[in-house]
């Protein structure tokens, strides 16, 4: 499945990994991503491990149990089921699996001592979360996997490279038992060609810098970087060659006035100087949004760059598919 | 339709009150906090106060703007102020949560001891990454500045946690983490906890302490214990500090203000946070709606739309029109979302702040974010208002 430029293609891998700075939109990314790997038959797993109940929002659904439940058909007769992984829940399981606490599992749990454990060791907490995850991609049954792919809505950008860097978390944990070994498992996954991380940006300055920065930050500790998703691109209406010289507030109104008159308006003075004001923030706007675009493009090599538009309706069910057909087109599919 | 038009937030005059000391920008993560906070602070100095502004993780550029190159863990003077007339001040600082835990140790123990907790290896990740040790040192830098009393108005900046809830919560979280009891049962649950908690959990516990020092290993939980016994002697100083702040939160000099997004999950936490306030008898100066779109002519966007169609030739008027049109469905949706916070909550006063084009990168883009917060109804010419008027 490798190309001649030796990158993989980001979308034959099994687990996806959808980040990005906070209020870029990423779990609604990561909800249309799963949708568009679904599409054509096939099943996909959306997780959150961030216990935000994000899922069940972008779905307008309850609140999601511990627990994988369908959540979404996708074209084509495919399903998008759901999880929301929580790290107390999975560790009860484990202690479940191998010492067979029974009740007393849940009186701890209710006494904060499970809590107690994952904050005396912050690392545990990511090894378990990335832990079920793993299980996950790897189920099988009937001698396949019972996921064609699994979209992760991981933590954000900052907190992204500790979150995946499951070696390091480890080395704060025993060195056998259970989740030791466990562990090993998840650390081969993320840092193979199985593994790809999307992040998630605006066309802002900020964003783009975080994303800059996790693009390193993830090469410097050998996890794949699959795409990035440049998230509520709005629709640029002025001709290139305008926006420079309106970002500076030079519109000529009169031709503006001239132009609505031939459309069969004729609005009084103050009017215009309305839509004028507005021409001209939406030309510093589209004049920083390409400022950014070209950082991005000048900055990430040779990185995948995807694109979804900003919905001025706002994001619901029917818009979910409708960025999922997006990705489709720019060639997501399993 | 025309919903109850809210109240409107008057920032002027809770700056201008010299009975407002401290007032508190609480919001989730990527709503604009720390610039609302730093815009607010230069604003209420130019009008005459003399303010410090704790700001808790603000942009490289803003940062710069505030003067605030070098990280220290005091404030310094702001430079560049207009308005020195009027005999206000601004002092800007950023929190450095490690060395407000280590001066906080300092301050509640003997020098013996406190060496003895900071080298602890325990220490090094509870005051580092522990995910409420940053929220509860913003806590306590604020009750120091406050007894300093150097200043006759604070603004805080809140931490970009996850949830806006948090930072109320963490004293608590943090309080019961550290009072020792779940210590001291891992370590050595056959004589800690009391035998009714022992008759409750039987014989599950001996096994998940067990199970827990496997997977922790041996050396951790000793740090821990370790940790939490020194802890214990200061830990009454501790949680004295912590009640002071909160009350000092529920004081009538407080005020909170809630910033949002116009983005649905922005305005859940915020709807969230007032009820929380209003559960803690906390008191709440109102809603910055951050970051709008007012429409600026008023000109429906169907009408717009049509008209782009028949603008021929005319390229410029058919682009105007149409990012126009785009405008009015963008004001339209951001309405609709305030319109349902104050749905369900009438009585909270709202200030809407129209986007600044570009980042905030020096103390003149502040001023504009400050003169939005201030002046709702008098905004360059035409006037916005709800999209309703404007049909």
């Amino acid at each position: 499945m490798t190309s001649s430029a030796g990158a993989a293609d980001p979308w034959a891998a099994r687990l996806h990994v959808v980040s990005g700075k906070g209020g870029t939109g990423k779990t609604t990314v990561a909800a249309a991503l799963a949708l568009a790997l679904a599409s054509r038959g096939r099943r996909t797993l959306l997780v959150e491990v961030e216990g935000r109940q994000g899922i069940a929002q972008v779905f307008d659904t309850a609140p999601l149990p511990y627990e994988e439940r369908r959540i979404a058909v996708a074209p084509g007769g495919g399903e998008v089921r759901a999880l929301a992984v929580d790290a107390e829940e999975a560790l009860l399981e484990y202690f479940e699996m191998f010492y067979k606490l029974g009740v007393a599992g849940r009186t701890l749990r209710k006494m904060g001592a499970v809590e107690f454990a994952t904050t005396l060791a912050p690392g545990l907490r990511d090894v378990l979360l990335t832990g079920k995850v793993k299980e996950t991609v790897s189920r099988r049954e009937n001698g396949a996997p019972v996921y064609d792919a699994v979209v992760l809505d991981a933590p954000p950008t900052g907190r992204l490279v500790t979150f995946l860097d499951v070696t390091r978390a480890m080395a704060e944990l025993a060195r056998t038992g259970p989740i030791h070994s466990q562990a090993e498992g998840v650390v081969e996954l993320l840092h193979s060609d199985r593994t790809m991380v999307h992040l998630v940006t605006l066309l802002e300055d900020l964003p783009v810098t975080e994303t800059l920065d996790a693009v390193r930050e993830l090469q410097a500790s050998d996890l794949r970087v699959g795409s990035i998703v440049v998230n509520r691109v709005r629709e640029q209406w002025l001709p290139d060659r305008s926006v420079a010289s309106a970002a500076h507030g030079r519109v000529d109104a009169g031709r503006v006035r001239s132009g609505l008159a031939t459309a069969g308006l004729d609005l009084p003075p103050e009017v215009i100087d309305g839509l004028v004001a507005e021409t001209v923030e939406h030309a510093v706007r589209v004049a920083a949004e390409a400022a950014a675009g070209d950082r991005l493009t000048r900055e990430s090599g040779d990185i995948a760059r995807l694109e979804l538009p900003q919905l001025l309706g706002g994001v619901d069910l029917g818009a979910l598919y409708e960025l999922a057909e997006h990705l489709c087109e720019q060639g997501v599919r399993r | 339709m025309s919903p109850a038009t809210p109240p409107v937030l008057d920032a002027d005059a809770l700056i201008d009150d010299p009975d407002t000391r401290i007032v508190v920008c609480c919001g989730s993560g990527g709503v604009g906090k720390t610039t609302t906070a730093a815009a607010l602070a230069l604003r209420a100095a130019e009008r005459g106060r003399t303010v410090v502004v704790l700001t808790i993780d603000p942009a490289k550029r803003l940062a710069q703007a505030l003067g605030l190159d070098e990280l220290s863990n005091d404030p310094g003077s702001v430079p560049g102020l207009d308005g020195s007339a009027k005999g206000g001040s601004l002092q800007a600082m950023m929190l450095d949560m490690r060395r407000t835990f280590d001066e906080m140790v300092y301050a509640h123990s003997t020098p013996d001891r406190a060496e003895k907790i900071i080298a602890n290896p325990f220490y090094q990740t509870i005051s580092s990454s522990f995910s409420g040790t940053q929220e509860y040192m913003a806590m306590e830098k604020l009750g120091q500045l406050c007894a300093r009393g150097e200043w006759d108005l604070i603004v805080v900046d809140t931490p970009p946690s996850r949830s806006a809830l948090d930072f109320l919560d963490a004293p608590q979280r943090m309080s019961t983490f550290l009072d020792g009891r779940m210590i001291r049962l891992l370590s050595s649950p056959a004589r800690a906890g009391g035998r009714g908690l022992r008759k409750i959990v039987g014989a599950g516990f001996g096994l998940f302490a067990k199970a827990v020092s496997t997977i922790l290993g041996g050396q951790l939980l000793a740090d821990a214990s370790a940790f939490v016994q020194a802890f214990d002697t200061m830990f009454g100083g501790f949680r004295e500090r912590a009640t002071k702040t909160y009350e000092l939160l529920r004081s009538p000099g407080t005020s909170f203000l809630v910033v949002a997004a116009p983005e649905p999950d922005a305005l859940r936490e915020a709807a969230y946070f007032v009820d929380r306030l209003a559960g803690e008898e906390m008191p709440l100066a109102g809603l910055v709606l951050n970051r709008t779109h007012p429409v600026l002519a008023p000109l429906s966007a169907a009408r717009a739309r049509t008209a782009a169609e028949n603008a021929g030739s005319s390229r410029l008027a058919g682009a105007v029109l149409r990012l126009h049109a785009d405008r009015v469905d963008l004001a339209e949706r951001e309405e609709r979302l305030l319109a349902r916070f104050s749905g369900a909550h009438p009585s909270v006063p709202v200030v809407r702040v129209p986007a600044v084009a570009g980042d905030i990168s020096d103390l003149e883009g502040l001023r504009e974010v400050g003169e939005r917060l201030a002046a709702e109804d008098e905004l360059p010419p035409p006037a916005t208002g709800t999209v309703h008027q404007l049909r």
